[in-house]
């Protein structure tokens, strides 16, 4: 058992402006099955591309050890090859062919481009078998849940002879029963003698499976504990998830809290594609004026859902609840409405939700409060101008002028037109999600000196984040959400990441 | 970086970023110089110039709608079927019935935005793409052409009505006329003379505003070199028609509608939020804008204008026939994509359709006095289309 079968010494990934990996060393002996924890952005998923061929070998520095022999991946398949696989979050299955169909999907049991069904089926009949999934080969993948979705994926893994299988937050969309079963798989082929790599954020989950843990943070390895020297508990793995030093990246500011602006009462929604699935239960927060709120909380947990829901309905369906501004309900059931009553949502995804990348700033600027710049429904180009002029000296937006396309602007400053769009809506209350992904540090101070400015004037700002230390750099307030809850409330006293991923925690495991 | 709102760009800078305006331009005058050379002066002569402009009228119109339908994101492949229904329409409660075309019109153009909502709302609230629903649309309206003219040509059409597509504006500026031998309507000269003028004085004042306002200005030669030549080919067409019979009717009405739509696509709240919707649908939702809403009223608003394209259609050829029509959608589309409209939505200019128009009608009436056939004339359309495609994808991918 002393067998060393993958081991990756100090890489190095870099991608434009930001050290995703920085000397990693990653050791995994044969037959164990081994956790890879570590905060959003911590470096996981990227680790896991370099050592699979999606980053190709002389993209990244450091070496790959396999099997005793060093190895260079130049695509997926060369490391499928020699029996690595990995699989996505994201299930990479076409909904529309069947299990088997999916399973050998381009690996087909083929003489001269003619597929052998009958071999194919029974071949596809002894991996399900394998995986302990009841289901017939010709079923489309469609008509499956996400749990056998997954039993699938692993089975097209075992067709290829896996040898280490690497698991990217496999529980993520699973129910509890669904987990267990898969969870009990991994022991399974632990026995067998195949090795795995799981990728999770739930840490009661890997507590029950896992034989060591590595633990990523910034783009470093902190450590590597084992799980059968000593126990270890979860909150000893928080402490090495988050263990960091605050720096003074936050510029700072002076709360002027005031009356309530937003409240928004027993918030029910279903999800927007499983119809018949509750996503966000019995939400309730408010916002006050002046006040910067934050909601944290993992991936998948409802932030953006619930943030797009109160948003003039723009996700989810059956939503029930109540929303007021001022103590005074309001109607938010389009977005012209909820825009009325004084509402603004800066989307997480800029590129696809927030700009008409190919129409330049001035046009991006006045897009959702064209009324202001025109009268009887024609622009006046001469106010126009100026809004978006002002707009682009007050946030700094860099551009050679205000008929810059926006494609060809930085994030940053392409953050700086969503915001100003918003800001010439004058709304009462900013919804922010995200505003600093993927932007660098300096823009990043500026966007949060913008955030404590619009706080000053008065305004609500509630900002949804996967970046801790940015939330508690902020806010004044922040609301933990987990699994389409909000599952604590903590002051800025209380809050810290222990306690937030704490709260995210217990939550987890109540379910 | 911020300070340098004012700067101008280099002559180079803005001739590249414009290139696809000047080429259309460019390119028009190089194939009408062409033709005229090639027909040995046939092209220009009034009669032509005045056929040129009847032919082509009704595309120009429905590019127009056609434009803010692709700008949108979509296509509507049902216009010639359209053109052919409310021909027909018009031709029944004319001819059969014999209403006076002063509610017959009206009433045609109400119908047509009626089939353009029919249209629109599979689009815009069911989510069907354009693509499939305005096929269906082709057919079905096609069926009901058949159905409703019950397979006979219905004609002719009262004098009046028929003076909407082929009449000439009168001579109202025939006093002032100073050689009469030579010109028989002066105020098609008079009106395109003033017209320029008047582009001119505008064009120098927004130059000013835009100054006083620190708006970036195209050079000054450009704008002179631009004028200079619309100047001289408005004038050149304004004098020859003047020696014929003047402005047709239709010529009328096809300016004010182009003007209409530049100006709707340039200068209000509604052309704007077609472009960003174009541009970004899920963006221009999350911004306040009611896309379902949008989109609707540009399949209405298409209907209009077909119906319009068809009433003028069929009092040109003094009949109603149910093969009206067939393979205009394809002019039509065409024109919008010469013009330099994006087929993914959110680019285009009505200038650059009606120009696109115009370059179609110039090689299809210049190949037809040559006397080459239907195989050569499509085939050369077909490829010039590729060829404009292909310059803006150039261009693109360069830039």
């Amino acid at each position: 058992m002393d067998n060393i079968i993958l081991e990756m010494r100090s890489i190095t990934k870099t991608f434009p402006g930001v050290k995703a990996l920085d000397n990693v060393s990653f050791k995994v002996r044969e037959g164990e099955i081994h956790a890879l924890v570590g905060e959003n952005g911590a470096g996981k998923s990227t680790l896991m591309k370099v050592l699979s061929g999606v980053y190709p070998a002389g993209t990244y520095e450091g070496e790959i050890h396999y099997d005793g022999e060093l190895r260079q991946f130049s695509t997926i398949s060369d490391s499928e090859h020699i029996g690595i696989i990995i699989i996505h979050q994201e299930l990479a299955l076409v909904p529309l062919l069947s299990i088997a169909e999916n399973i050998f999907l381009g690996n087909e049991i083929a003489t001269n481009g003619v597929i052998n069904w009958k071999e194919t089926f029974a071949r596809t009949q002894e991996l399900l078998k394998k995986v302990g999934l009841n289901e017939a080969p010709p079923t489309l993948i469609t008509d499956i849940g996400v749990g056998k979705q997954q039993l699938v994926e692993i089975a097209k893994a075992l067709s290829k002879k896996v040898r280490l299988l690497i698991l990217d937050e496999p529980t993520a969309s699973l129910n509890e029963t669904d987990s267990d079963a898969l969870l009990k798989l991994l022991m399974e082929f632990r026995k067998q003698g195949m090795t795995s790599i799981i990728i999770s954020h739930k840490l009661n989950e890997i507590k029950k499976v896992a034989d060591k843990i590595t633990i990523l943070r910034d783009g470093g390895t902190v450590e590597t504990l084992d799980c059968h020297h000593e126990d270890i508990s979860e909150d000893r793995i928080i402490k090495g998830m988050v263990g960091r030093d605050m720096e003074d990246r936050y510029p700072p500011r002076e709360p002027k809290i005031g009356e309530t602006l937003l409240e928004v009462k027993n918030w029910n929604v279903f999800h927007q594609q499983h119809r018949d699935r509750q996503f966000l239960h019995d939400i309730n927060f408010n916002v006050r004026a002046g006040e910067v709120v934050g909601i944290a909380g993992l991936m998948g947990a409802g932030r953006t859902e619930t943030a797009m829901s109160i948003f003039g309905r723009s996700w989810g369906h059956k939503i029930t609840g109540d929303v007021s501004i001022r103590g005074k309900q309001v109607d938010v059931s389009t977005i012209p409405k909820a825009i009325d009553a004084g509402l603004a949502y800066v989307t997480e995804d800029r590129k696809h939700l927030g700009l008409v990348l190919i129409d330049n700033i001035l046009h991006n600027t006045t897009l959702s409060n064209l009324e202001a710049v025109s009268s009887a429904g024609v622009i006046n180009d001469h106010e126009e101008r100026k809004v978006a002029s002002d707009y682009r000296q007050k946030l700094r937006i860099r551009s050679h002028s205000i008929y810059q396309e926006t494609v060809n602007l930085s994030g940053g400053n392409q953050q700086k037109v969503v915001l100003s769009k918003w800001l010439f809506t004058n709304p009462e209350v900013l919804i922010l999600d995200e505003p600093t992904r993927g932007i660098d540090v300096g823009a990043k101070y500026e966007i949060y000196t913008i955030i404590n400015q619009l706080a000053a004037e008065g305004k609500g700002i509630l900002m949804i984040s996967s970046e801790m230390p940015e939330l508690l750099g902020t806010c004044d307030r922040i609301y933990v959400m987990n699994e389409g809850r909000i599952v604590a409330e903590l002051s800025k006293a209380e809050a810290s990441q222990e306690s937030i991923m704490r709260a995210i925690m217990r939550s987890g495991e109540k379910h | 970086m911020v300070t340098e709102t004012k700067t101008t760009q280099s002559v180079g800078d803005y001739l590249r970023a414009n290139i696809r305006e000047y080429g259309l331009l460019v390119a028009l005058v190089v194939i009408m110089v062409f033709f005229q050379v090639v027909t040995g002066g046939v092209l220009f002569r009034p009669v032509n110039i005045t056929n040129l402009i009847l032919q082509n009228s009704f595309i120009v119109i429905m590019a127009l709608g056609m434009l803010l339908i692709i700008v949108a994101g979509h296509i509507d492949l049902s216009v010639g079927s359209i053109v052919a229904f409310t021909g027909g329409l018009s031709a029944i409660m004319l001819v059969k019935w014999g209403i006076h075309y002063s509610i017959v019109v009206p009433v045609c153009l109400v119908l047509g935005g009626l089939v353009g909502a029919a249209q629109g709302y599979w689009v815009a609230y069911q989510k069907i793409p354009a693509f499939i629903v305005t096929l269906a649309g082709m057919l079905v309206f096609r069926g009901l052409t058949y159905l409703i003219l019950q397979n006979r040509p219905i004609g002719p059409f009262p004098k009046d009505f028929q003076s909407l597509s082929t009449g000439f504006i009168p001579d109202f500026l025939y006093f002032l006329n100073p050689a009469p031998g030579v010109i028989t309507n002066f105020a098609a000269l008079a009106v395109v003379v003033v017209l320029v003028a008047l582009a001119f004085y505008y064009g120098l004042k927004n130059r000013k505003e835009n100054e006083k306002h620190g708006t970036e200005n195209e050079p000054f030669g450009f704008f002179i070199a631009q004028m200079g030549i619309i100047a001289v080919v408005a004038i050149f067409l304004g004098f020859q028609l003047s020696t014929y019979k003047g402005f047709p009717n239709v010529l009328v009405v096809m300016a004010l509608l182009i003007a209409l739509y530049t100006f709707i696509t340039t200068r209000s709240t509604v052309g704007r939020r077609i472009y960003a919707m174009g541009g970004n649908e899920k963006a221009a939702k999350l911004s306040g804008i009611n896309t379902e809403r949008l989109t609707f009223y540009t399949f209405v608003n298409m209907g209009v204008l077909a119906a319009l394209a068809g009433m003028i259609i069929a009092a040109r050829l003094n009949s109603a026939t149910p093969k009206a029509g067939v393979g205009f959608e394809l002019d039509v589309i065409a024109a919008c994509f010469i013009g330099g409209a994006s087929a993914s939505g959110g680019v285009g200019k009505i200038t650059g359709a009606v120009i696109g128009a115009f370059i179609m009608g110039v090689m299809n009436n210049g190949m037809s006095i040559m006397g080459l056939g239907i195989d050569y004339q499509q085939l050369v359309k077909g490829l010039v289309l590729l060829a404009a495609v292909f310059f803006d994808v150039y261009n693109k991918n360069k830039g």
